[in-house]
């Protein structure tokens, strides 16, 4: 009730500035609609927004299992925090374009240096998450297991992955939307489909409802996203914690 | 079976860089089949003892021999169960290999029945240090490492418990090392005592009791406990019947 509520003030407040603005600058919602559904007809929107989706969950899932994997041998293993912490400095501190231009000029304007630029831009903060994770690790659960010799897996499994758990929610929870910003950007620069390049005809045509028409579906899919697939699975996972009032 | 521990010493170093001895000269054996009591004051340093009869902590000089294929059971002085696996699980994760119905019997000794599906952050601290004692128990030791099991219960389960731990104790052969303040399990369920001192621990003492667990009827019990008392009062003759 709440969300709808917040949607139609949003929907209102976006038609009476369209009004004050004038429709040229910004078109009001049933514009916008028109042109959703002109290009849904045409499947042009699908494809768009399929290949960007294919895209954001390649490079997803790729600094994520890269990303956690790095960050867990840092925080156990001394020699690697020390080998990898000027490496993950400056990849934090390098600006996403700067990794998506040289990506393009060393790899070619290919789908390899997309993806490896969006996960490249996201993998640090994967890193230092999951460092922290491991670092905090409890240490007397984990002598819980030696006495009661629990096998690895099921140690990995049951003892060390539920307490990373929230570490790697929050990892993906940042990271997902570090990626759906990154992702446009690399499309706009150096690809010839997806909703980034879209964007980008929009803005060269000068054609704002469809421009709007793109970034408003592409919002929408990541909301979807968000409340169907991420929110349901945290709640999963975090079944055994007390719940806040 | 049979354990034999020589600790020459033990130390920590504090964060500000002191170093202090926790463990100094403690020597004893324990045999197949025997309940070996640790009684010492609160900080002397008896848990840091039983973590290295565990096998958890190399770090001290001396020599500890322990059966190499020893199934070790523990309760540490805190519960440590996974907060996110059930109480049912938390047991099954510890002891694959025991079945439904060896815990049913198991959870109903141990009055935990009703709890089976709850989480760990949905009992009691007395709730949870019987889920250790079960998860302990499932795993059918060879060496079993009480630390202070009853601490938190109230007297008549307590004393339930206690005679849970002796029945399940003489059934199997089973090392046992327990830890408690309270005298009356010491006298009830040890077959050696072995009194320590303030910190660095050394055992000041060791009593050996001879009536078999299951003989010791009040008066016996009584008997014994008045020698544990002259003991560490310092008087270091007589053995108890
Ligand atoms: N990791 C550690 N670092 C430094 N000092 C420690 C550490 N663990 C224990 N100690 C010190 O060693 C001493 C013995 O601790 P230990 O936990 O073994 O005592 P205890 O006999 O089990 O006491 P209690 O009956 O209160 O459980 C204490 O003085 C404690 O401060
Ligand atoms: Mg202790």
């Amino acid at each position: 009730m709440p969300r709808l509520l917040s949607s139609a003030v949003f929907l209102a407040t976006w038609w009476i500035a369209s009004l004050l603005i004038g429709d040229v600058k910004l078109p009001p919602p049933p514009a916008v609609l028109a042109a959703v559904i002109s290009e849904a007809r045409s499947g042009a929107l699908f494809l768009h927004l399929g290949v960007t989706l294919a895209r954001v969950a390649l490079a997803f899932t790729l600094a994520m299992s890269l990303g956690s994997a790095i960050g867990y041998l840092m925080g156990r293993v001394r020699l690697a925090d020390r080998l990898g912490d000027p490496w993950l400095i400056l990849l934090l501190n390098l600006p996403a374009l700067v990794v998506i231009v040289l990506a393009y000029i060393w790899a070619g304007l290919t789908e390899v240096a997309a993806i490896a630029a969006i996960a490249i831009n996201k993998l640090p903060t994967a890193v230092v998450t999951l460092r922290e994770g491991t670092r905090a690790l409890d240490a007397s659960l984990d002598e819980m297991a030696t006495v009661f010799a629990l096998p690895r897996w099921t140690r990995f499994r049951h003892v060390i992955l539920p307490q990373l758990a929230p570490y790697i929610a929050a990892a993906a929870r940042s990271g997902l939307s570090l990626v759906w910003k990154i992702v446009l950007v690399a499309e706009l620069l150096g690809r010839s489909n997806g909703v980034g390049f879209q964007i980008g005809v929009a803005f060269q045509l000068f054609d704002i409802p469809l421009l709007l028409a793109y970034s408003l579906s592409f919002t929408a899919v990541v909301l979807v996203i968000e409340t169907l697939l991420v929110q349901p699975f945290e709640l999963r996972l975090f079944r055994w914690r007390p719940r806040a009032a | 079976m049979r354990l034999e521990v020589d600790i020459a010493s033990k130390t920590f170093t504090s964060a500000a860089g002191e170093v202090h001895d926790v463990l100094a000269g403690i020597r004893f054996t324990l045999e197949a089949g025997e309940v070996g009591v640790l009684v010492g004051p609160s900080g002397c340093g008896k848990s840091t003892m039983l973590r290295i009869l565990a096998g958890l902590d190399p770090d001290y000089r001396g020599h500890v021999s322990r059966p190499a294929a020893a199934r070790i059971g523990m309760v540490f002085q805190e519960p440590r169960l996974l907060p996110w696996r059930s109480v049912e699980d938390n047991v099954r994760l510890a002891a694959p290999l025991a079945d439904e119905a060896k815990l049913s019997a198991l959870f109903a000794i141990l009055e935990l029945d009703a709890h089976r599906s709850h989480f760990p952050g949905e009992l009691s601290l007395g709730l949870a240090r019987r889920v250790a004692l079960a998860r302990a128990f499932a795993i059918e030791p060879d060496f079993l490492i009480l630390d202070e099991p009853l601490a938190s219960l109230d007297g008549p389960l307590a004393a339930r418990l206690r005679d849970q731990i002796a029945i399940l104790v003489d059934r199997r052969t089973v090392m046992t090392l327990l830890v408690t303040h309270d005298i009356d399990d010491a006298a009830r369920l040890g077959d050696r005592l072995f009194l320590l001192s303030p910190r660095p621990a050394r055992i000041v003492a060791e009593v050996a009791i001879r009536t078999p667990r299951s003989a010791r009827g009040d008066a016996a019990i009584a008997t014994i406990k008045a020698d544990i008392a002259r003991r560490m009062a310092g008087d270091p003759t007589g053995r108890v019947a």
